[in-house]
């Protein structure tokens, strides 16, 4: 069909999602300055996982996408880590 | 959402297009995806020389464009809410900030490279050739990644610009922009990757 | 007289005049029957090319030592006819041509959601497999690391690898417009009261394998990139001289490469899923089973790659991970031969080629199958593991399967597509041949990989010969078959008697549309029932 529906995203919640994105850019960062062996890669990876979240949710209007985008979404990822994962088990048994 | 079955009608489908741009999108995830997995094997291995060579990164520099990439995912995004609101000039103005962000980035990668192709440090070098096993999958890595998302930058930015021209000449219009969702989507895709490439090739401690 | 405008004007898809002329009206054309037409010509044509590589290789083989070639040129035959099998025939095959032909209209659509994209992938695929041919004969010699391009070898060696790999990322290009086309046509434009429940099996089955070709070809997309730059840059991914893991381009590779063999053989089994039922007047046996299994297999296939990579050196852990994964996707499977099976059981039979085809696919797809339960257990395939085992075991799925069902695929469609009918005698006794031939050429590999014959060799033992010349015949049998199948579809295609909308008997959609159908499919509005084999 023609014309969109797709909802509008405020300007002023663009803005602040940016702010907090940004935040967490900075936290990832100091984060990192430290050595906390293992569990540096872990957070940091997490904190992008927050960001990319809030991109795809925010800025790429999933939060307002039908159900059945962002499940496809999620497999996606989850496929990739279950690729990585699988993968491992053979690196990390050598 | 059912067509008529009389033919040479103006036929539109937003949905399937934004759809279509969505699975493009995956294919792209994937691809990235496949250097990711590469880089979390031989990272397992060569924990050390991931890290030594990661200090030869300008932390600076890479924040510098993680900002500007994001900040350009709101310009693009607020590109977006313009154009639903009808707001032509403001369309027209935050597709504008975007490109110079992208480009801002470019430049910045430009230097970067730059300074390590002065020092004798890119693929097929012999300093390259001499490096320890761990640095040098670091640095190809990091060449190869960052090689292949500025690409992705420059694509997004012929796309991009295609949408300036066709937003001032009102062929995207508040009735018809889906062009300009799927271009923002794809630009939102090369702020993603560089999201998680930031931290890995940057920020290792 | 004029074009199809309005309703009721029946004009054939083939018979439309479009925007270009000549020539140009089929090499612009967005009509998805006419793309379809386009990938039949280009595939079949890759396809002989192909056999006769094969029949080159048999040849070379039907003696110990040098028979037709020198070990350098057998290399290169046994890559190329990997190559243009592969990645410009079985992968592409039957989504692209019957696929393209038919989603649409078993969906009760006009065309695909994107006839444009459709076209596109059409000439990527054509400018792909241009210089997968031109890989042959420029420079430094057509490549010789066969068509899996291991590292560290298809690093070094001095052959076109780079053109040839390169060939291979642009018809994945291909393969993954074509399934993000598919994917969105089966999502936004069913036709009204078609649910996807209400779907048939094929395109059931195309939406599986539409998914697999999304997400899976990226990954040998970015693994051949990673290929080529280690030629060009010694990098040192994957050279284990440089440090690098060779097994991790196996882990790549394979990662896409496993996947795609459900890309071959899901539409193939959705063809078969069409074909049961029309030709025993009865409804499918569990067509959700069916449906959902398709799915099922497109999932955990993503899951079962490193069954490839028993003897390469992984970890115990991983041997056993991908060797249970490897049963558990058989299962899927399993359910759908027993489903054709029970559909056949009291139906009303009639035995004519495409059913026939089916028929031959059941039985070869279960030595097929069976045979890769062999090779999926650890233990045994230490035993087998490169030898020509797995060359006849891949045969008989591939071949066997995919191949087949094409066969029963055009079989079945041919009237629909150009409105003609085939003759029938010569038809089946095309299919005895080939299928005598298929298995005299391919069964005597099992048992000389058993006893160890390698693949991929040049030359072998003396005790090896006898099975090696049954093979050679059985090879040129088949070879024959296949010339008599082409020429009794061509000749009918061309001048058989006409063709009704209904020759079958099916029930699907695009036994409801005239034979051929109009431009844009359907005329008048599709009658769309919800029981898709609603056989009385």
């Amino acid at each position: 069909m023609a014309n969109n529906t797709s909802h509008t995203t405020e300007y002023r919640v663009l803005g602040k999602i940016l702010l907090l994105l940004m935040f967490l850019t900075f936290l990832t960062i100091s984060v990192t300055s430290y050595d906390l062996g293992a569990f540096t890669v872990t957070i940091a990876l997490l904190i992008a996982g927050v960001k990319a979240f809030m991109v795809m949710s925010y800025f790429m209007h999933l939060k307002h996408e039908n159900l059945l985008l962002r499940i496809l979404v999620a497999m996606i990822f989850v496929l990739f880590a279950v690729i990585v994962l699988i993968t491992f088990i053979d690196y990390a048994y050598r | 959402m059912s067509e008529a079955k009389i033919h040479v009608e103006e036929h539109r489908d937003d949905e399937a297009s934004k759809l279509g741009m969505w699975l493009f999108i995956f294919t792209e995830l994937l691809l990235f995806g496949g250097l990711f997995l590469v880089y979390s094997i031989y990272r397992a291995e060569y924990p050390d020389n991931f890290r030594e060579g990661s200090l030869e990164l300008s932390v600076t520099i890479g924040a510098v464009n993680t900002i500007a990439l994001l900040f350009s995912s709101m310009t693009i995004a607020m590109a977006l809410t313009a154009m639903q609101k009808n707001n032509k000039k403001l369309a027209i103005q935050m597709i504008a900030v975007t490109l110079f962000m992208a480009l801002v980035f470019l430049v910045n990668k430009y230097f970067e490279w730059g300074h390590k192709i002065e020092a004798g440090l890119y693929p097929g070098s012999t300093l390259m050739s001499l490096l320890d096993r761990g640095h040098l999958l670091y640095f190809s890595l990091y060449f190869f990644m960052t090689g292949l998302h500025a690409l992705h930058i420059i694509i997004g930015m012929v796309l991009l610009f295609i949408c300036l021209f066709k937003v001032r000449n009102e062929t995207i219009h508040n009735q018809k922009y889906v062009l300009l969702e799927n271009s923002a989507l794809y630009w939102h895709l090369v702020d993603l990757i560089w999201i998680f490439l930031f931290p890995l090739m940057y920020l290792i401690s | 007289m004029n074009t199809g405008t309005e309703k009721t004007e029946y004009v054939s898809y083939l018979d439309h005049q479009g925007k270009y002329k000549g020539i140009f009206a089929w090499i612009f054309a967005t009509d998805h029957k006419r793309i379809g037409l386009l990938y039949l010509y280009a595939i079949m044509t890759f396809f002989f090319v192909g056999a006769l590589l094969g029949l080159l290789m048999r040849v070379e083989l039907i003696a110990p030592g040098q028979t037709i070639m020198k070990p350098q040129t057998y290399n290169g035959v046994f890559t190329v006819h990997g190559i243009i099998m592969i990645f410009m025939v079985v992968i592409p095959g039957l989504s692209a041509i019957f696929g393209n032909f038919f989603l649409p209209i078993q969906i009760g659509a006009k065309d695909v959601a994107f006839p444009k994209l459709n076209r596109f992938s059409w000439w990527i695929f054509m400018a792909g497999s241009a210089l997968a041919i031109a890989s042959q004969f420029l420079r430094n010699g057509p490549p010789d690391t066969g068509w899996t391009f291991y590292a560290p070898y298809s690093t070094t060696t001095g052959t076109n690898v780079i053109m040839a790999t390169t060939a291979a990322f642009v018809l994945g290009f291909s393969s993954i417009l074509t399934g993000l086309n598919f994917i969105v046509t089966i999502h936004q434009m069913r036709g009204p009261g078609m649910k996807f429940f209400n779907m048939p099996l094929f395109p059931w089955a195309l939406y599986a394998t539409a998914w697999i070709q999304l997400l899976a070809t990226p990954i040998i997309g970015i693994t051949l990139i990673m290929l080529i730059a280690e030629r060009l840059f010694g990098i040192g991914f994957f050279d284990p001289n440089l440090g690098g893991d060779p097994l991790l381009y196996q882990h790549l590779f394979w990662i896409y490469s496993h996947p795609a063999v459900y890309v071959m053989i899901l539409p193939a089994m959705g063809v078969i899923s069409e074909i049961i039922p029309t030709f025993c007047q009865r409804k499918i046996y569990g067509y959700k089973a069916i449906a959902l299994s398709s799915l099922t297999i497109a999932g955990v296939g993503f899951l079962v790659w490193g069954h490839h990579m028993y003897t390469s050196g992984m970890s115990e852990n991983a041997r056993w991970f991908f060797s249970l994964l490897t049963f558990i996707v058989a299962v899927p499977s399993a359910i759908k031969v027993f489903n054709w099976l029970s559909t056949m059981y009291k139906g009303s039979i009639d035995l004519k080629p495409p059913f026939l085809y089916a028929l031959a696919f059941i039985f070869l797809f279960i030595i097929g199958g069976t045979t890769g339960l062999i090779l999926g257990s650890v233990a045994t395939n230490v035993q087998v593991h490169d030898t020509s085992f797995v060359v006849a075991h891949f045969h008989y799925i591939i071949f066997g399967g995919m191949g087949f069902a094409f066969f029963a695929a055009i079989h079945y469609w041919l009237p629909k597509m150009y409105g003609r009918m085939y003759n029938i005698k010569r038809a089946n006794i095309g299919l005895i041949i080939i299928f005598i031939g298929f298995n005299l050429l391919y069964f005597p590999q099992f048992i000389i990989g058993i006893m160890g014959m390698p693949r991929r060799y040049f030359d072998y033992l003396p005790q090896f010969q006898p099975a090696q010349v049954i093979s050679t015949i059985g090879g040129f049998i088949l070879v024959g078959g296949l010339i008599l199948m082409v020429y009794n579809l061509v000749a009918g295609a061309r001048k058989g008697p006409a063709a009704p909308a209904n020759p079958w008997s099916g029930t699907t959609l695009e036994w409801q549309v005239p034979s051929p159908p109009s431009l844009e499919n359907f005329d008048e509005e599709p009658v769309i029932k919800q029981n898709p084999y609603d056989y009385k």
